[in-house]
């Protein structure tokens, strides 16, 4: 009867410590996610069209160029380096100061297991949120080329549109879907087990999030290559 | 009951714990002492299996918890309170909200039950008032009366203290003392207290554990420890007691 009971509870609290994570690493990423998205948006479309300029090309090539990089890449892969550095220190910082000053023992000596408490809700909140901020950096960043498509008078957005249109592969956002999934459990895995296992004190835990910031980028950069490879 | 039998431990090339072998029994309050460094530490996490042994084992009322799965672990462990050196409470609750924490998973109470079973271990080790605080607003001593509260708040059978006057003025660790006995005798608890405190020691327990150079160096009855015979003993008694600045025979209780 106990027991039935303390599992309906801890059924609650996994999913309040998910809800608290998908808050932690989703919404209130936003911001920081649409600013990078935006101006990379901007900024590949002036490149672009700069890059296009003396050739014959027609003006709605920018946009055949620049929705696609979005989708297959930059939408992904900006988002990961940014929540690389926003979330996978703070997780591994978090895990890590809980880790030296004993709570995490203080969790598994109560009959908890720490694991799947701790570690499990941000992962899985990783693996949902990365691919909502994806969709939504993507959306950012292809209305960011086109606010200044406009705005320079490089192209109108109905050439932008078309553009996008005439080289669209129905595959691309599902790439860039799978690449966010992936990008989302590697930051928030390693985040988790640099913070986890971290050793010695103060320095011990700025030493993970450090770790934790640049081998989440490396693998990322990995991850990147070995998609491209195997799924193009 | 729990049984230490032929404990060893090393983390790579450093030796921590060679052949240590214990008995604590049921009611007692043992104190496990020694120098900085000396493993008292790691030897009181083999004891709710935070670390397994190299060789030996650990039986804790006859289960090896060295031995026995994951799950079977984690019921065994619902039998102990610890009090971590720091407190260890979780940063991110109030007190309140971590005295709560282990009655909200593992005991059926209802809301209010759990409110007042909160309020009543706070009364105990009189912090009544620190509900609200969280755990950075809280001096050294409170947050370990806190922890306290929340390691008794299941009703162990067992308590372990990690340092639990080190870093205190003497009269919070008079206080802690106090607590400590209190416990031993209204709960009928078995307590197991790391300690370097020898002033402590004298204080609160009925048996010692003396750990030098990796093993247990000695163990017997509290008034047995002024051992003029064993020079090794001895100063690491006399040191201490120097340190603290009081004479054991005059602050012992009746
Ligand atoms: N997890 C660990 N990894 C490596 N070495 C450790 C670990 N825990 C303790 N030690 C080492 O074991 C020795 C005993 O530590 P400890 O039990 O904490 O001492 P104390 O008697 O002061 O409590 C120390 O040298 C310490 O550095
Ligand atoms: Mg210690």
């Amino acid at each position: 009867m106990g027991r039935a009971f303390a599992s309906v509870r801890e059924v609650r609290t996994y999913w309040t410590n998910f809800i608290t994570q998908m808050v932690r690493i989703g919404v209130e990423s936003i911001p920081i996610v649409a600013l990078a998205a935006a101006f990379t948006g901007a900024v590949l479309t002036v490149q672009t069209a700069y890059q296009l300029q003396t050739s014959f090309v027609p003006n709605t090539i920018i946009g055949s160029i620049v929705v696609p990089s979005m989708m297959l890449e930059l939408a992904a892969v900006i988002t990961a380096f940014i929540l690389a550095g926003r979330v996978g220190a703070r997780i591994a910082a978090e895990l890590g100061t809980m880790r030296v000053s004993e709570q995490i023992d203080a969790l598994e000596v109560m009959g908890l297991n720490s694991i799947s408490f701790l570690i499990l809700p941000r992962v899985l909140a990783g693996v949902v949120m990365f691919p909502a901020l994806y969709i939504f950096a993507c959306l950012i960043g292809i209305g960011g080329g086109l606010g200044i498509a406009e705005a320079a008078g490089l192209l109108s957005t109905t050439e932008f549109i078309e553009g996008a249109r005439q080289f669209y592969q129905p595959f691309d956002p599902y790439f860039g879907l799978i690449k966010s999934i992936t990008f989302g459990f590697i930051i928030t895995s390693i985040a988790c087990y640099k913070g986890y296992y971290t050793q010695g004190g103060a320095e011990g835990v700025g030493q993970s999030t450090t770790e934790a910031a640049v081998q989440s980028c490396v693998f990322v950069l990995l991850a990147d290559l070995a998609l491209a490879v195997l799924l193009l | 009951m729990i049984q230490i039998e032929h404990l060893h431990k090393s983390f790579g090339d450093l030796d921590v714990l060679e052949d240590v072998s214990l008995n604590i029994h049921e009611g007692e309050t043992l104190a496990i002492i020694g120098q900085s460094g000396s493993g008292k530490s790691v030897l009181m996490k083999h004891i709710v299996g935070l670390l397994s042994p190299d060789r030996g084992r650990v039986l804790v009322d006859d289960v090896d918890i060295c031995s026995v799965p994951y799950e079977r672990l984690r019921e065994v462990r619902k039998h102990f309170g610890v009090l971590f050196q720091g407190g260890a409470l979780f940063d991110s609750m109030t007190s309140e909200e971590n005295v709560a924490f282990p009655l909200e998973y593992f005991s059926s109470r209802s809301p209010a039950e759990i409110k007042a079973r909160v309020a009543e271990c706070l009364e105990l080790v009189r912090m009544p008032d620190v509900g609200p605080k969280k755990p950075a607003e809280l001096s050294g001593g409170m947050r370990k009366r806190v922890a306290l509260a929340r390691a008794i708040a299941l009703e162990p059978k067992y308590i372990l203290y990690d340092e639990p006057t080190s870093g205190l003025d003497p009269k919070t660790s008079n206080t802690i003392d106090e607590l400590i006995q209190q416990l031993a005798e209204e709960m009928n608890v078995t307590s197991v207290v790391v300690t370097h405190d020898m002033h402590s020691v004298f204080n609160i327990a009925d048996r010692a554990a003396f750990l030098y150079g990796k093993s247990l160096h000695w163990v017997g009855p509290i008034d047995a420890i002024h051992n003029r015979d064993d020079p090794v003993l001895d100063s690491f008694v006399t040191a201490s007691e120097y340190h603290v600045g009081t004479h054991p025979t005059a602050s012992s209780p009746s």
